[in-house]
């Protein structure tokens, strides 16, 4: 008993311990970030491996998750009799929740997992340690540019994402099952507000900031083993995943 | 590593992407339409009951769109909620005894102001008031007055010889 109870505070101290890191590290990132905008080379680069590379996986899911929203859609909508409303229910589903949070899930597993095991490889190779030495700031040089790369390419990899499954519901929708395509889009153009791109866009870059911020927080604190480096990128989908959904809750709670 | 120029037209390809996206959801998907006309008028009307009638709301004509409700207020004097209406400048030939109803699209639908035309010479100017309308039509009211005449009419049968029979079973369910 009295172990269990050890091993529970022992546990909770740990987290308070990485939650406290986090928050040291967060800070030292922001204020890392208008030195890093000076070169933007860096940063580039990281926009490069952070949403260029994340292209094709997001547009190939956007196109199915669009597809399957209009399969699922119109079976449900024509039991009322209003198929022409998959527009609207697509465009309002896909803008407020699915289109920000899948995009970051998916972000997390391509590219957040690229940042980490980067970092911890070059922690466990003694590459930080050796920037170190040469006087070079490793959170300058290595960190902040991948933070900001992650960044700036959510929103755009969201919109992206949000456009092409329209497409996808466009697609099953109008020309697989017959919803006529001017209702279809009117209906779209008259329930859609501005406020709602806005609250998907807003969405996609806070989970941006959080996603990327876990990944190279993970990455970068890695333990300098073959083990370690495994361990903090499964770590970093791990929490990428649950404070998505976690902070997706709350900005829908600030935001509706 | 790649050379540094694929990446940048990559990631040029990329952002360009991105922007273009973010384009078409705020330009192709959302309803600005009517913003975009700066030669609008304002049009008022007093309704007792407005129903779920929300700002943003089709104002239209022979089911064409010709603006939109601009707000919703409340005025402690009259007692009635006074909807102020954005019409579309390109429709100015309104004549100004024409009536403003709020109707509801479909089953589903939202509702919006359907204005019919009245056959005075001449037409709405800005700031104007809409001076015949109709009530938002609520279901409860609707069925209340259903069942009170429904009571009624089976009061004055009740000298007939079969009062059960006459009476359709439907809002008996309802009443009890």
């Amino acid at each position: 008993m009295i172990a269990l109870a050890q091993e529970l505070l022992g546990s909770l101290a740990r987290f308070l311990e990485r939650l406290g890191g986090l928050s040291r590290f967060t800070l030292s990132v922001l204020r890392q970030c208008p030195a890093a905008l000076l070169r933007p080379r860096l940063v580039v680069e990281q926009i490069y491996n952070a949403g260029a590379l994340s292209l094709v996986i997001i547009m190939t899911c956007g196109l199915f998750v669009g597809m399957v929203l209009g399969l699922q859609g119109h079976d449900l909508l024509q039991r009322f009799g209003s198929e022409e409303s998959l527009g609207m229910g697509a465009a309002l589903s896909l803008l407020k929740e699915l289109g920000p949070v899948v995009t970051a899930l998916l972000f997390a597993g391509r590219a957040g997992t690229a940042l980490a095991s980067e970092l911890g490889l070059m922690r466990a190779t003694d590459q930080i340690s050796a920037m170190e030495i040469m006087a070079v700031d490793p959170m300058r040089r290595v960190v902040v540019p991948r933070f900001l790369g992650g960044v700036i390419a959510m929103p755009l990899l969201t919109a992206v994402f949000i456009t092409v499954a329209l497409f996808g519901v466009q697609l099953v929708g109008v020309q697989l099952l017959g919803v006529d395509q001017g209702q279809f889009w009117s209906q779209m153009r008259g329930a859609v507000e501005l406020d709602d791109v806005r609250e998907g866009l807003l969405k996609g870059l806070a989970f941006g900031v959080a996603c990327s911020l876990i990944a190279v927080y993970e990455g970068y604190n890695a333990e300098p083993t073959a083990e370690g480096v495994g361990r903090a990128t499964t770590r970093t989908v791990v929490i990428s995943a649950v404070v998505t959904l976690v902070l997706d809750y709350i900005l829908t709670a600030i935001m509706l | 590593m790649r050379p540094s120029r694929t990446i940048d037209i990559s990631t040029g390809l990329f952002v360009l992407l991105g922007f273009a996206a973010i384009l078409f959801l705020v330009t192709q998907i959302t309803n600005r339409e009517f913003s975009l006309h700066s030669d609008s008028y304002r049009l008022q009307a007093q309704f007792e009951n407005v129903g779920g009638l929300k700002p943003g709301a089709p104002v239209s004509m022979a089911g064409v769109t010709i603006g939109r409700v601009e707000s919703i207020g409340y005025d402690m004097s009259l007692f009635k909620a006074v909807v102020t209406l954005r019409i579309d400048g390109r429709y100015n030939q309104i004549p100004n005894d024409s009536d403003a109803s709020i109707l509801t699209a479909g089953l589903l639908g939202g509702q919006y102001i359907g204005i019919s035309p009245g056959g005075s010479e001449e037409s709405f100017k800005d700031g104007d008031r809409v001076e015949f309308v109709q009530d938002a039509i609520v279901l409860e009211n609707l069925i209340s007055k259903y069942l009170f005449s429904q009571a009624s009419g089976k009061h004055q049968d009740s000298s007939a010889p079969a009062p059960d029979s006459g009476a359709p079973p439907g809002p008996e369910r309802t009443g009890e």
